[in-house]
């Protein structure tokens, strides 16, 4: 790469430092330059830029435009345009909102737990010893390595009335005997789901909570120290306070990828007795039964939950989402 | 450190080991039961068989298991590096150059890493059947894209960002050609970050299901994770589940391997993506 580029380089580590010429150069140079460099940077970058745009933007146009046409692949010659009719037939289907009402259920609950596993979890790493603290985070990565079906099949045996050892272990628990269906009954069927979700997906949450940790200056914790506060109070009044940023982050990409739950489910239940989340329903209306335009009214639907989701984020927690992730 | 601490720490450790490798445990115990031992409910088996790893390795199951194994590896490798070779050249142009548009890259990367892939998914599943990319290997590589190319583009810009550029002019001072600091100043910097977005974009791929069971129907282009979903067992009398928890077994270790390996730098690459951008 050209010298000038390293300048520019230099200069983008001190965005205050106003413009990029140094010294006396002219402001026609300086023009000329800042163009050499917009070029460079999306001739550089526009391909990556493109690429992701043309991976989702571009379907979700398609899905919108096919949800509002009547369109079944088993008679595709049928194709009627018919002006969002498929979103009424969606929105009154009481399996549309039982469904959401599921995927609510499991990314509250999911989240809420992992939260409060993953702090546990990141303040046990940030506090261990040296000689462990490689090994905690070893076996932490374990499960974020471990494919979701590869861990949904897990639970599934362990749980299951054939296959499983769960029932034979905790037969003294009361509500568990030998012949128990875990998966036979909603609740106990969202338990195990919800399990396998949180193992799978706390490792996540717990290391973006151990950087924000590593972010809380040590001072602010030793003074509290000295002043006598307890642990509990520390944690409430310094830590939780100063990583709240990290701890918003987390939540929310937390969120928004339990909404999208689908491996584990599909594994488990495949929606039975009402295990039903949305993207198995879209799944299973568009490529189980063919029915593209109302496929596509549920993907989009999903799609507009997922932009409610970040909204609410946004404007309710006031998360900022560029700002937590350094990006100036 | 007092003894009371000691054993302190000792509890936890346990009980964090036994939490992050207990499923994983579990189903390698079942992955080596005999099939009368598998409805027993007890955790290891009585007498240790490798009949299940025979049957997907060289028996009755290996073309159901081998051909999902090898599209897994050819389609998760090949989408990494399309998204690696993409995502470092702007996560260069972002951290190094000065141009109009740098945010609304990583906002677009940002965006598209929250899309729900079953949004995207029924349209390409009509589009790939009409342009006869439906269970091909390329028709899997683009829509992987969605998924490697965002985390591959943030962690990377994170890491080029801590690179000091200024390096490479204190080089060519030195008197290298421009080619010459680059490469001997800024390529041994920058290789780690891009071995380790290779890594995480790698595991991505490896882990999808949704595009897998939508977009394939035969073993032509079926991953591993939807075959496992979709395998059947030897008989229809027979539960497949001790050739299922064997796959999963084969699948599952070259990736632990790989986390054992490389966890320090897996760490540094997610949380600086994630939380420093």
């Amino acid at each position: 790469m050209s010298t000038t580029s390293s300048a520019a380089g230099v200069a983008q580590q001190q965005p205050a430092s106003a413009g990029r010429g140094k010294g006396g150069r002219t402001k026609v140079a300086r023009s000329e330059r800042a163009r050499d460099e917009a070029r460079l940077g999306w001739l550089l970058a526009g391909p990556a830029f493109v690429v992701m745009l043309a991976v989702t933007v571009y379907p979700i146009l398609q899905a919108i435009y096919d949800s509002l046409f009547s369109y079944r692949l088993t008679a595709p010659d049928d194709k009627a345009f018919n002006a969002g009719h498929n979103y009424v037939v969606v929105l009154s289907d009481p399996l549309f909102w039982q469904a959401l009402g599921v995927t609510t259920f499991i990314t509250v609950v999911t989240v809420v737990i992992e939260l409060v596993l993953g702090f546990a979890l990141a303040l046990v790493m940030h506090r261990a010893v040296k000689s462990l603290r490689g090994v905690l985070r070893t076996a932490i990565l374990v499960p974020y390595g471990i494919i979701t079906v590869v861990s949904a099949f897990a639970w599934f045996y362990a749980f299951d009335i054939n296959s499983g050892f769960v029932n034979h272990w905790f037969a003294w628990l009361p509500g568990i005997d030998e012949n128990l269906n875990w998966f036979a009954h909603q609740g106990t069927s969202l338990f195990v789901i919800i399990a396998s979700e949180v193992w799978k997906t706390t490792p996540f949450i717990s290391l973006l909570l151990l950087a924000g940790l590593a972010q809380v200056p040590t001072e602010l914790e030793e003074a509290a120290q000295v002043d006598g506060a307890t642990w509990w109070q520390r944690l409430r009044r310094v830590l939780i306070p100063n990583m709240k940023a990290a701890i918003m982050v987390a939540v929310l990409f937390r969120a928004l990828d339990a909404f999208r739950i689908f491996d584990n489910v599909f594994i488990m239940t495949n929606g039975a007795n009402n295990t039903d989340v949305l993207s198995l329903l879209a799944y299973r209306t568009s490529i189980g039964r063919l029915e593209i335009g109302l496929g596509s009214a549920i993907s989009v639907l999903l799609f507009l939950c997922v932009i409610g989701i970040c909204f609410a984020a946004i404007k309710l927690f006031k998360v900022d989402l560029a700002g937590a992730r350094g990006e100036s | 450190m007092s003894t009371r601490l000691k054993v302190g720490w000792g509890v936890i450790t346990v009980l964090v080991l036994v939490y992050a490798l207990f499923p994983v445990l579990s189903i390698f115990a079942t992955s080596f039961k005999l099939p009368s031992e598998l409805n027993l409910g007890t955790f290891w088996p009585g007498t240790w068989t490798t009949s299940n790893y025979d049957q997907i390795l060289t028996g009755s199951a290996k073309d159901l298991f081998l051909p999902a194994l090898r599209n897994s590896i050819g389609i998760s490798l090949i989408a990494t590096f399309i998204a690696v070779v993409l995502a470092t050249l702007a996560a260069y142009a972002i951290a190094r150059l000065d141009f109009p548009g740098k945010r609304l890259i990583l906002t677009t990367a940002l965006g598209v890493s929250i899309f729900p892939v079953i949004s995207i998914v029924t349209p390409l599943f009509n589009l790939w059947r009409s342009i006869g990319l439906y269970d091909t290997w390329l028709g899997l590589i683009i829509p992987y894209l969605s998924l490697t190319l965002p985390i591959s583009i943030w962690t990377l810009a994170a890491f080029f960002r801590q690179i000091p550029w200024e390096l490479e002019q204190a080089a060519q001072v030195d008197g290298a050609t421009s080619w010459q600091a680059f490469r001997k100043a800024i390529v041994p910097l920058a290789a780690p970050g891009v071995f380790t977005t290779a890594l995480i974009a790698f595991f991505i791929a490896w882990n999808d299901f949704v595009y897998g069971i939508s977009l394939t129907s035969t073993s032509a282009a079926r991953p591993v994770p939807a075959a496992l979903a979709f395998f059947t067992g030897a008989s229809q009398f027979e539960e497949p589940t001790g050739a299922i928890a064997a796959a999963a077994v084969v699948v599952t270790i070259p990736v632990v391997i790989l986390v054992l390996l490389f966890q320090r730098q897996i760490v540094s690459g997610l949380t600086q993506g994630a939380v420093k951008g």
